[in-house]
């Protein structure tokens, strides 16, 4: 194996933050110019959101009834069960909610995206695009960021809805609670600060997922096995950065809203 | 196909005798691996250029540089008397309207069908859509595939994915084509039909054309054959006529070692040159 000296490698990481960063701000920059592709958004918004409905419909109800019992089981402690709404609820909105969602989408889509343009990419087809006078970032990735910022917000708010009917339907089901309870004290719990908060991190969630994907689908090299190589980074990248960014988003909203 | 329908700007400079293509002193490298090294040639309006060369020499990478798809680390190239180092990208794009391009392995979109890969420029320069259909179907026509017109790249063979290929090149009557390798790969009576399409092309629309090939049998064919409009085919240009607008480039590992017409190339003394066409 051969061994990079720590300065190569530093500047890779580099020159790939640059090429990453140049690719976000060229794809932003194509959403207020023409030519638009609007066809594309809207079938990459088919893809992105409806395809991914079945998985984020199924991870949000069941994240929702599994919350429901855990919490269940520590609020009985403290005679606190009829809490269960609240915590269910809140857990969703602000958190499980939108990062499962991100997580799941970017386990569907950015794996899709970067296989899809790393596979472009390996057999010409990206070159023939140039050469055939199409940016591939306004035709490809723009529409990619658009559809999934667009689509994953209201994934986020299927997820929440099926999570607090997860909780609800166990909650009265397993734990003989009271349906109007569970969703009285879950709606008496929310603030604005939550569900803005809620709501924000699918843009950013959306935002991450489209250009990671993109960004390793288009430096593909190495035929198939770079496709497979390219696939595997943009889950794992888009994943880690998500999470990442839901720690320091969270951490603002508190800053703003103070909770 | 007829006749090219050239832009005034374009039409004045192709009435200025100027290089169509010029490299000058063009070196680039990868992964600190020298590619081509000081390539310097010109390419002249109507001309048709064979790049030949053993594989591994630079040829495709000196092919994707004429269109502005990889970018030199040294050196000048000028396509159509403008360099691309200066152009913004807007500017690149709107050059490469001008540019049709072949590649080593077509390169055709696998998502669409033949016609939408055909119409493709077409389409994205807004053209009305009957006349996208009957630009394609003479596209097609010329390239002799109009009956897999509906079919999938994936369903054709090799031959007829660079044949259509070659009619998406074609279909916005380019000013200058590309052509890398496109008979890479395919056995000889598939290869002898696109070299006669490539000839058909060369006769009837004079378009400079840059071709790589690794065939010295496609080479000779090119300087050896015309197309007869009389009689629709291809044939030997009589008495062992030369066709006096192809000239050859040969490149070995990332130089130049001849730049020169047919009959140079036949007669050269250069050992190495005489081995390689041995």
């Amino acid at each position: 194996m051969r061994l990079i000296s720590p300065e190569a490698y530093a500047k890779t990481i580099v020159a790939s933050v640059q090429e990453y960063s140049l690719l976000c701000a060229r794809a932003v920059a194509n959403i207020f110019s023409r030519p638009r592709y609007m066809a594309d958004i809207f079938t990459q918004m088919d893809s992105i959101g409806v395809g991914s409905l079945p998985i984020v419909v199924l991870t949000g109800f069941f994240t929702g009834c599994v919350l429901a019992l855990q919490a269940a089981v520590s609020l009985k402690e403290f005679g606190a069960v009829n809490m269960t709404g609240e915590l269910v609820t809140l857990s969703m909105v602000k958190e499980l909610g939108p990062v499962l969602t991100g997580l799941m989408v970017s386990g569907r889509n950015a794996s899709g995206m970067a296989s899809e343009l790393g596979s472009m990419k390996v057999s010409e087809q990206i070159d023939a695009m140039r050469a055939l006078g199409t940016d591939p970032t306004r035709k490809l990735v723009t529409p990619r960021l658009v559809a999934t910022v667009f689509m994953l917000f209201f994934l986020t708010i299927i997820s929440d809805a099926c999570g607090i009917a997860g909780g609800a339907f166990v909650s009265v089901t397993l734990l003989k609670l009271n349906a109007a309870t569970f969703f009285h004290t879950g709606y008496m719990s929310l603030q604005h600060g939550d569900v803005i908060e809620g709501l924000v991190k699918p843009i950013f969630s959306g935002f991450i997922i489209a250009t990671v994907g993109c960004y390793y689908g288009l430096k593909t090299t190495g035929g198939t096995r770079g496709v497979g190589k390219s696939t595997t980074q943009a889950v794992v990248a888009s994943s880690v950065i998500i999470i990442l960014v839901d720690f320091l988003v969270t951490q603002a909203m508190i800053g703003l809203f103070g909770r | 196909m007829a006749e090219a329908v050239q832009s005034p700007e374009m039409e004045e400079f192709l009435a200025s005798g100027s290089p169509v293509v010029e490299f000058d002193n063009v070196s680039i490298g990868f992964e600190g691996h020298e590619v081509l090294s000081n390539v310097s040639f010109t390419v002249a309006h109507g001309e048709t250029r064979v790049l030949l060369g053993p594989a591994g020499g630079g040829k495709s990478v000196l092919m994707k540089l004429a269109n502005g798809l990889v970018d030199p680390d040294s050196g000048e190239i000028r396509v159509f008397g403008r360099s691309l180092r200066k152009m913004t990208q807007k500017e690149m794009f709107e050059m490469r309207a001008h540019v049709g391009m072949v590649f080593q392995e077509s390169a055709l979109f696998d998502s669409l069908n033949v016609e939408d890969n055909v119409a493709y420029r077409l389409v994205e320069e807004r053209v009305d859509p009957k006349e996208i259909r009957e630009r394609v179907l003479e596209a097609l026509r010329f390239v002799e595939l109009e009956q897999v017109i509906d079919k999938f790249p994936s369903e054709l063979s090799g031959g007829m994915r660079r044949r259509v290929s070659i009619a998406r090149a074609i279909i916005s009557k380019p000013d200058l084509i590309l052509y890398d390798s496109p008979t890479g790969g395919l056995d000889p009576i598939t290869s002898t039909t696109i070299m006669e399409l490539v000839i058909k092309q060369r006769d009837v629309s004079h378009t400079t054309c840059l071709l790589i090939t690794h065939r010295l049998q496609d080479a000779f064919t090119l300087a050896t054959h015309r197309f007869n409009p009389q009689a629709k085919r291809v044939e030997s240009i009589p008495d062992k006529g030369i066709d006096p607008s192809t000239k050859f480039l040969v490149l070995n590992e990332g130089h130049i070692v001849f730049d020169g017409t047919t009959l140079e190339l036949t007669h050269t003394k250069d050992p190495w040159l005489r081995e390689y066409m041995e």
